[in-house]
């Protein structure tokens, strides 16, 4: 299975991702400029964190119009596995891939902790590998992870099963507590309509080995590649 | 031809910035602003041979970057 990890300038978790996929996983991974034009006939798409253009303007708003979008458009509506980390998935925001937006942090500050979240949903090509109701603990590193979408676009993702990930607590309770930003409905990540885009604000990518302070992360990695292997 | 977009957060969405902003107005004793929205101002710099089509670009580039239309709303003016 081919990772393409895409790098926009900014980027600081691209190698975070390529080194999970090939390294701790095992399988192909190539880092993939942002104004390549071709995905090099990639499995899956990693769009990585950091801060795409120094976050200029609103987070994602400029990385969305980078000339390789172009084509994780196309590889998305064609079905193909898309996941948004953090700066990522604020830019699968700004480019429609996903709904809602990103709101600063209700408490202002940067928020740079493990957290811990529930796996919602494991029908999911980054979560396939997950029990529903599981709990991993994984780090947030974000200034602007706060949720944000009209009533309506809430209902519709609760009602389609495309809240992925909350914040909860150790023993997986969803509490006003343990939401670190504010998010509607304590949302940590979200998928599709068709399921196979994911964003998440937390990083699996930093805690792919215990070394790190937790392997947690691993599972989102390794359903892709269960999920490929399925399909 | 200059054309200003002004862009703010939709009366709907929570503006964390602004709350903050106004609570710290109120400690320097500003207790007559009730309420603080903070957003951002650009000015465009625009080769167009009419203020209409001046207002019209800007509106179009405000739509689809300046503004994200989920969170926010905008209002352009434009000197003639």
């Amino acid at each position: 299975m081919k990772f393409a990890v895409v790098v926009f300038p900014g980027s600081n978790c691209d190698h975070d991702a390529y080194y999970a996929a090939k390294h701790v996983l095992g399988q192909q991974a190539e880092l993939v400029w942002h104004k390549d034009t071709s995905l090099g006939g990639a499995d899956a798409v990693i769009l990585p964190g950091g801060f795409a253009h120094g976050d200029y303007l609103r987070t994602g708003a400029i990385a969305r119009f980078s000339p390789i979008m172009g084509e994780v458009q196309k590889f998305a509506a064609a079905g193909g596995p898309v996941l948004g980390i953090c700066n990522g998935f604020q830019v699968l925001l700004e480019a429609g891939l996903l709904p809602g937006a990103m709101l600063r942090n209700n408490v202002l500050q940067f928020r740079c902790e493990h957290v811990h979240v529930t796996v919602e949903q494991t029908d999911t090509p980054f979560t396939a590998a997950c029990t529903a109701g599981q709990v991993l603990r994984i780090p947030i590193a974000h200034g602007e992870g706060n949720y944000y979408a009209e009533p309506d676009v809430i209902e519709r993702l609760e009602k389609n099963r495309q809240v992925i990930f909350r914040y909860a607590t150790a023993a997986g309770e969803v509490t006003t507590a343990a939401n670190p930003n504010g998010s509607v409905n304590n949302i940590a990540g979200l998928c599709s309509e068709q399921r196979n885009v994911v964003g998440l604000m937390p990083h699996p990518e930093r805690a792919c080995e215990l070394a790190v302070g937790s392997a947690d992360g691993l599972v989102l990695f390794e359903s892709v590649v269960k999920a490929a292997v399925l399909s | 031809m200059r054309a200003r977009v002004f862009v703010t957060l939709k009366p709907s969405v929570f503006d964390p910035q602004g709350t903050t902003v106004a609570e710290a107005l109120h400690t320097l004793g500003y207790n007559a602003v009730k309420d603080v929205r903070q957003g951002k101002y650009f000015e465009l710099d625009i080769d167009a041979p009419s203020s209409e089509e001046a207002k019209r670009l800007a509106g179009d580039a405000a739509a689809r970057l300046l503004a994200n239309p989920v969170i926010e709303s905008y209002r352009i003016e434009v000197d003639s």
